[in-house]
């Protein structure tokens, strides 16, 4: 219980002259659900890999229960991982329950309890009455459901998740989570892979924000807002316009929206009971930051950062031209 | 091994359902029937031509049609696994990358290895009813067996070409290539080697140069038993110094071996 089902030490992964993944620590426990955030080429997916052990780290140390994931050593622990790719497309010709028996059999179930497994996991992510059709007469639904069910196989103690509910309608989203929200009070650990989604934030324990192969924030969501001081949104109505009246309120109200206050979280107590006696309030609206806003100002954040460093880097070689 | 049976068994299975398996069949029994009748055509008279005429003319069809379906039914092996995105989550699962690569040569071998049998077995079996000769089924064992090796060597380095390059269309362009290398200009430039240079080759070192080869491998094999009457072109000066069969076995089995191998290696060290 006190070793972490995987852990990154310093590890990256670099492809000639390009750094996908510049060196990252992190550690999944047993039963977390770690959502892992980034945008296109931010170096999820060569994370994942590496954790799968497809990919052999340049630098650094990988861990997965308590082996190197790409050795030997580790081979029978790979019954006990799953993993959804970001873009699989399954064999076209042959049927759904066909091509998951397949996997199942080449994750170690015997004929009859491949068979068995395969339908029980058909039946799972609801697509039990498609199973006997050719893969290519699914829509893109269906294949993803299809590709999830594949993770699903053998009850995995950790599953990799690349961009789960792309393609999935909101009823197959809420199946989805569900799926995971059981997963993981069985024991498994999970790392969800997306772009920020709504909706993912009650599912996941802890979040990793990447971008261009660098860690750049990692922790609960809690712990994210924190670190970023995002204000708190709050809306009131029914004061009319006597806010801007208000000298203590007037200065957290932002010229783009009238209406509301952005409260820096530890003014919000002062500020809500300031709103309450206020005669006219007939409703509040409080509005944390989500996740998107999160993860959009680490990104921004980023972006300055890495814009000074060059504007530095030119300053200096200016100064010795001159 | 059970890993290693699994994807043959997949391979085999989707084998069947491409009707690839049916339609080789077919093409080699329709033209080993149709040469077997109508090869004496040519002299005059239709009917049952005579073995060594039947067997010369399987054989000058087969180098250039096995090779050709070898590496149409294999070469997107690897690289289509790759661009639909299967081949990265089978290397996720419990099995090795030559186990993966065994089980698809086992599984795709045995479809080229049936449809030989029953495609050729069946003209065989005609030839030794008409003929009633027990040299029938000697040669045609001896003619069957040399084509699945060849179908198998090709195989092999059809793997060789999916695992080398990224995309399906220049693997199916490498093996249009690989099949007119083998298949014809090979042979034209022995012939050129022959004609246009005087005492430039010894018979020995055309036999040898030969050994580069496997589909003229696949000639000398069935060749060298017959009357060299029917043979002609640069084979006829080769057969005259012609290996054992034993040996030109040993040639064609490590032509398949030896791809085999590469392959493995080949795809061990790639990344995806």
């Amino acid at each position: 219980m006190n070793t972490p089902l995987v852990s990154l030490i310093d590890a990256g992964k670099s492809y000639q002259d390009l750094d996908a993944l510049k060196s990252v620590t992190m550690y999944l426990n047993q039963g977390e659900v770690m959502g892992l955030f980034g945008h296109n080429g931010a170096g999820k997916t060569t994370m994942m890999k590496l954790i799968l052990g497809v990919i052999s780290p340049s630098r650094g140390k990988v861990e997965v229960m308590g082996m190197a994931p790409d050795s030997k050593a580790a081979w029978h622990s790979r019954t006990k991982v799953g993993y959804l790719p970001e873009n699989v497309s399954f064999y076209e010709q042959l049927t759904g329950l066909e091509v998951l028996s397949y996997f199942a059999k080449l994750k170690g179930f015997t004929k009859g309890r491949a068979k068995k497994q395969a339908i029980d996991l058909l039946e799972q992510v609801g697509i039990t009455h498609a199973m006997k059709r050719p893969v290519k007469t699914y829509s893109k639904g269906m294949r993803q459901r299809l590709g999830l069910a594949q993770a699903f196989i053998g009850e995995p103690k950790l599953l990799l998740l690349d961009e789960p509910t792309v393609g999935l309608d909101p009823m197959a989203t809420r199946d989805f989570y569900q799926t995971v929200d059981q997963l993981k009070s069985n024991g498994s650990s999970i790392i969800l892979c997306s772009h920020v989604l709504p909706g993912v934030e009650q599912h996941i324990d802890r979040a990793m924000i990447l971008s261009t192969g660098q860690l750049l924030a990692m922790g609960t969501l809690a712990e994210l807002r924190q670190q970023a001081a995002l204000p708190v949104a709050i809306k009131p109505s029914g004061l009319n316009g006597s806010l801007a009246n208000d000298s203590r309120l007037n200065g957290f109200l932002t010229a783009n929206c009238p209406e509301t206050l952005l409260v820096p979280e530890q003014e919000k107590l002062s500020v809500l009971r300031q709103l309450l006696s206020h005669e006219g309030l007939d409703d509040l609206h409080v509005e944390a930051a989500n996740l998107e806003q999160v993860y959009q100002h680490f990104l921004s954040l980023h972006e300055k950062q890495h814009e000074l460093s060059l504007h530095g880097k030119q300053d200096e070689s200016g100064e010795r031209k001159s | 091994m059970r890993q290693i049976l699994t994807v043959a068994n997949k391979e085999f299975h989707d084998g069947l359902r491409n009707r690839w398996l049916i339609s080789i069949t077919l093409i080699f029994a329709l033209l080993s029937i149709g040469l077997t009748y109508f090869g004496a055509a040519a002299s005059g008279a239709v009917g049952v031509a005579s073995l060594s005429t039947t067997v010369a003319s399987l054989a000058s069809l087969a180098v250039f049609l096995i090779p050709l379906i070898a590496l149409l039914l294999s070469y997107d092996s690897f690289v289509g696994e790759q661009e639909s995105g299967t081949l990265l989550l089978l290397l996720t699962y419990p099995i090795s990358k030559s186990q993966l690569l065994l089980g698809k040569f086992i599984g795709q071998g045995s479809i080229i290895a049936l449809a030989t049998v029953l495609g050729f077995g069946s003209s065989a079996v005609l030839l030794y009813f008409q003929l009633g000769d027990i040299e029938v089924l000697t040669s045609f064992s001896i003619f069957i067996f040399s084509a699945i090796l060849l179908g198998l060597s090709f195989t092999a380095i059809s793997y060789l070409i999916s695992l080398s390059v990224s995309e399906k269309s220049k693997a199916a362009g490498f093996a249009l290539i690989t099949w007119f290398l083998f298949a014809l200009a090979f042979d034209l430039a022995l012939l050129a080697l022959l004609v246009g240079v005087e005492d430039g080759i010894s018979q020995n070192g055309l036999t040898q140069l030969m050994m580069l080869n496997p589909a003229d491998i696949f000639r000398l094999v069935n060749l060298s038993g017959l009357d060299s009457s029917d043979v002609n072109g640069a084979l006829a000066v080769a057969i005259n110094a012609s290996l054992s069969q034993a040996q030109l076995f040993t040639a064609l089995i490590a032509w398949v071996a030896l791809p085999l191998t590469i392959a493995i290696f080949i795809f061990k060290r790639k990344t995806l």
